[in-house]
């Protein structure tokens, strides 16, 4: 176990030194520079300003050589500063990694027992009303667009009962547990809803194959109880895809909520990504990336642990 | 903890969160916008956003105001050659240059107690005047070569050059607070990551404006309170929130349910469709206010395309656009077409240009003119049998301009031009295509400008970008003509208003003559705001509204 540890480990280094070099020269690729984008929205910035800035922000070196200069601060520790924050990167990634998890950890937390609970209700009767009613849900839930279900939230909720704010992460003066919770309901509320539908196919699928599975009916024929035989035999065997797709979920979470983040003027990572990939902001776009690629590696890491406490028949060598 | 127990929790926590205020007061206002400042450094990063922030925060020592004339903010006069202010002197070398007497107002402070001096002033022409700090726009302090500190409210700053805009001068940074940052860091040239204003923006001693910046969210807010030590006008609110909302149906959402209280117009908010969508909806509950602004909507014609270089084949472009109707349908008329890129509200406009008013068979003579007959697709060719068809270029994704780039494709149809839509991300158009000038045939964009600043950004041949100058300068057309490199450089330099008037309408006649570009219409901000704020006056060019926001307040 160790040994596999260890190995998985010392992969996810390479996998992020080679993913840093391709992410550093697919921005590097991308037209225009940040000085460009500066000199778009100031009149009067004369070609001898353009030449410095991009002196100054390093924008004048080849892209191999910015690469190598930034590798070399990262393995000594100095993850370099945000050019459109104005900040150093870890100042400006920490309050985005903590709000992203708030608002990832309640609504996975939320997506995954919801899911739990309508999959192997919808699995126990396939075709039932319950089945009907759940797959109804779930297929809303992956079929309708995050944008829309936020905006019919937004106008529901805010607009019109006037129950919870629309937008923002906390009232001016308070920012206090209760502000909090009534500024992450609703983007909660959207992103559990469009993760439980997937979540709950998942389930359903699983626990459907699992309960005709053969140990399942000798379980039942030596006589166990049918709430032993359903979440003790079948929903640990049918946790093993599910586990799965919940690691794999779990690495975009951290980056992927762009659209629910925008909407409800939330400042997380997936925000901060887009936006320093779209200002050219390679510091900090790049360790954003590489946080993303991290998490979706240890995800994976701890799914795979997680067979073997599922599954016995599984080792890992 | 039973299950009744829990479901009583829960409906008490949500009761808690629904009787929680949803509306803010009234000595608060919540201003929504769809852009965020990556730095409050006056004179680091050039942003619309930032200028929108810092108007509240930090006074220029003079300004535009909303009638477009130069004022005082910070200073007690404005210098002029008039009043004894300003002179032009000899130069040692034998050239021209001008003295200018700058007196600050004497009660003016930092938001922390501490005076605003000459100190503060001769602080910042030193910086602006130093390449290490990274400066975007330090022109206005690269001007001067000299100071001369008379007292601590007044200075004198030598310009080696004779300047029309020498009685125009941006915002002050704070010596006592600057000083020390900038002393560290400049050897290592890392003033710009080491300036109060992004490592610490709450720091009071960093504003001298009616209000002072009292938490700053990155990406998400900032709050505003007013300065104790403001000797204006007292300011109207006890605080101004300006919040994030990047997504513009969300933040219409937001403004309906109270969230915000107003969008601000300046271009950080909604686009004019949106707010003409949201009038129509909500007439009575919102006032609505459309202000033509200096953003210049026009096309690029690219001048190396031989099918373009006839002058008669760019007149009938003009003519066969219909640009009075594309304003009146698509924007009801809120937008002033233009003839030129000098709008009406600036002193330097001029009525005397060529005009053209939408003709098609003015367009279509023009054309048989030049040789081009329409074929059986009713496309023209030329004699050797070329179809008159050409490439349309414009920002992708902006639903604005392509929609105007479908209304004017079908008035070309008309005369018998085809143009292909080309559109690419305005990072592509403005990164690479425009900036090496490969865009083939047509590129629709905006030109922003300031009050006076004189047209060679875009029109003298020594900003038409090339290799030798790194792509600098946004003279995309590449336009060159003696004259008018001529006009441009005595109009930057003419102290008479009569005479710059004279030289600007030349120049207008030159554009409108030639036409290099066809010019669309002036943008207009869209402003929303609620009934009840009053002395909200927003000016339509650079120096923002927020610039004199100490006005606004609510209606008792």
């Amino acid at each position: 176990m160790l040994s596999f540890i260890t190995r998985r480990l010392l992969q996810t280094l390479v996998v992020l030194l080679v993913m840093s070099f391709v992410i550093y020269g697919l921005m590097g690729l991308m037209p225009g520079d940040p000085v460009d984008i500066m000199a778009a929205s100031q009149p009067g910035m004369t070609p001898e300003v353009m030449a410095n800035l991009r002196a100054i922000y390093g924008l004048d070196q080849p892209l191999m050589v910015r690469y190598a200069r930034w590798l070399m601060a990262v393995l000594s520790g100095d993850f370099g500063f945000s050019r459109t924050h104005a900040r150093p990167v870890l100042e400006v990634l920490t309050p985005a990694l903590l709000q992203t998890c708030k608002l990832m950890l309640a609504s996975f937390t939320f997506s995954v027992i919801l899911s739990l609970v309508l999959g192997v209700s919808s699995a126990l009767k396939p075709g039932g009303w319950i089945d009907g009613f759940v797959s109804l849900f779930a297929f809303a839930g992956i079929s309708v667009p995050i944008f829309w279900l936020a905006l019919v939230l937004i106008l529901t909720f805010a607009v019109g009962l006037q129950w919870l704010p629309a937008s923002g992460m906390g009232q001016v003066g308070d920012f206090g547990f209760w502000d909090q919770v009534r500024h992450l309901a609703l983007p909660v509320l959207a992103l559990t809803l469009a993760n439980t539908g997937q979540f709950t196919r998942y389930v359903r699928a699983a626990m459907i194959e699992t309960l005709q599975m053969d140990f399942i009916r000798t379980a039942r024929a030596k006589g166990s109880g049918s709430r032993r035989v359903i979440f003790v035999h079948a929903l640990r065997n049918a946790m093993v895809p599910f586990v799965t797709i919940m690691a794999l979920s779990f690495g975009s979470l951290f980056s992927g909520a762009l659209v629910t983040e925008t909407m409800f003027a939330q400042m997380g990572m997936g925000k901060m990504i887009y936006d320093s990939i779209l200002s050219n902001d390679f510091n900090l776009a790049l360790i954003g990336l590489l946080f993303a690629t991290f998490t979706t590696l240890m995800a994976n890491l701890l799914a795979d642990l997680a067979y073997v406490a599922l599954d016995p028949r599984i080792r890992l060598e | 903890m039973t299950f009744r127990t829990t479901l009583a929790a829960l409906g008490i926590a949500g009761l808690m969160m629904a009787a929680a205020p949803a509306q803010a007061a009234k000595d608060q206002l919540t201003i929504g916008v769809a852009q965020f400042p990556s730095t409050l450094h006056p004179n680091i990063d050039a942003e619309v956003i930032k200028s929108y922030t810092l108007g509240f925060v930090i006074r220029n020592i003079t300004a535009f105001d909303k009638d477009w004339k130069n004022t005082c903010l910070s200073c007690t006069e404005l210098p002029s050659v008039k009043n004894g202010t300003a002179k032009i002197i000899d130069l040692p070398n034998g050239g021209k240059g001008m003295e200018v007497t700058i007196k600050l107002k004497p009660d003016l402070k930092w938001a922390d107690g501490k005076p605003v001096t000459t100190k503060d002033l001769e602080f910042t022409w030193r910086l602006g005047r130093d390449p290490k700090t990274g400066f975007s726009n330090s022109q206005p302090w690269t001007r001067a070569v000299k100071i001369d500190i008379i007292d601590a409210t007044t200075a004198v700053l030598t310009l080696d050059k004779v300047l029309a805009s020498y009685n125009e001068w941006d915002q002050i940074l704070p010596e006592h607070i600057e000083g020390p940052v900038y002393e560290k860091a400049k050897e290592a040239g890392d003033y710009i990551k080491q300036t109060t204003y992004a490592r610490n923006p709450t720091t009071p001693g960093l504003y001298n404006g009616p209000y002072m910046v009292t938490g700053y969210t990155s990406g998400s807010q900032v709050v505003l309170e007013p300065n104790p030590y403001w000797a204006g006008t007292k300011p109207g609110f006890k605080r101004i929130v300006l919040k994030l909302i990047e997504n513009t149906a969300a933040l219409q959402a937001n403004l309906l349910s109270g969230d915000v209280d107003m969008i601000g117009g300046e271009g950080v908010g909604l686009s004019i469709d949106q707010v003409l969508e949201l009038r129509k909806q909500h007439p009575d509950r919102f006032e609505y206010l459309f202000k033509p602004s200096l953003n210049y909507e026009h096309i690029d014609l690219q001048n190396g395309n031989p099918l373009l270089k006839d002058l008669r084949v760019r007149q009938a472009l003009i003519y066969a656009a219909d640009r009075k109707t594309l304003t009146d349908r698509l924007f009801q008329g809120l937008q002033p077409v233009a003839d030129t890129w000098v709008n009406p509200l600036s002193a330097n406009f001029t009525k005397d240009t060529l005009h053209y008013p939408f003709d098609l068979p003015k367009a279509k003579a023009l054309l048989a003119e030049a040789g081009w007959k329409p074929g059986p697709d009713g496309i023209c060719r030329d004699a050797a049998g070329t179809r008159l068809s050409l490439e349309f270029a414009t920002t992708a994704g902006n639903r604005l301009r392509e929609l105007q780039q479908a209304v004017l494709q079908n008035n070309w149809k008309a005369a018998c031009i085809e143009v292909r839509i080309k559109n690419e991300p305005a990072r592509t158009l403005f990164g690479e295509t425009m900036k090496k000038r490969s865009y083939s045939g047509l590129a629709m964009y905006a030109w922003s400008s300031s009050v006076t600043e004189s047209p060679r950004r875009t029109l003298a041949t020594d900003n038409i970008p090339t290799e030798a100058n790194g792509w600098g300068g946004a003279n995309y057309i590449n336009f060159s003509n003696p004259r008018m490199d001529e006009l441009i450089t005595k109009a930057e330099s003419v102290l008479d208003p009569d005479e710059a008037k004279a030289l600007w309408a030349e120049m207008e006649q030159i554009y409108a003559k030639e036409l290099p570009v066809i010019p669309l219409f002036f943008r207009s901000e869209a402003h929303v705001y609620p009934k009840w704020l009053k002395g909200y006056e927003p000016t339509g060019h650079g120096h923002y509204g927020s610039m004199f926001s100490e006005n606004w307040r609510a209606a008792e």
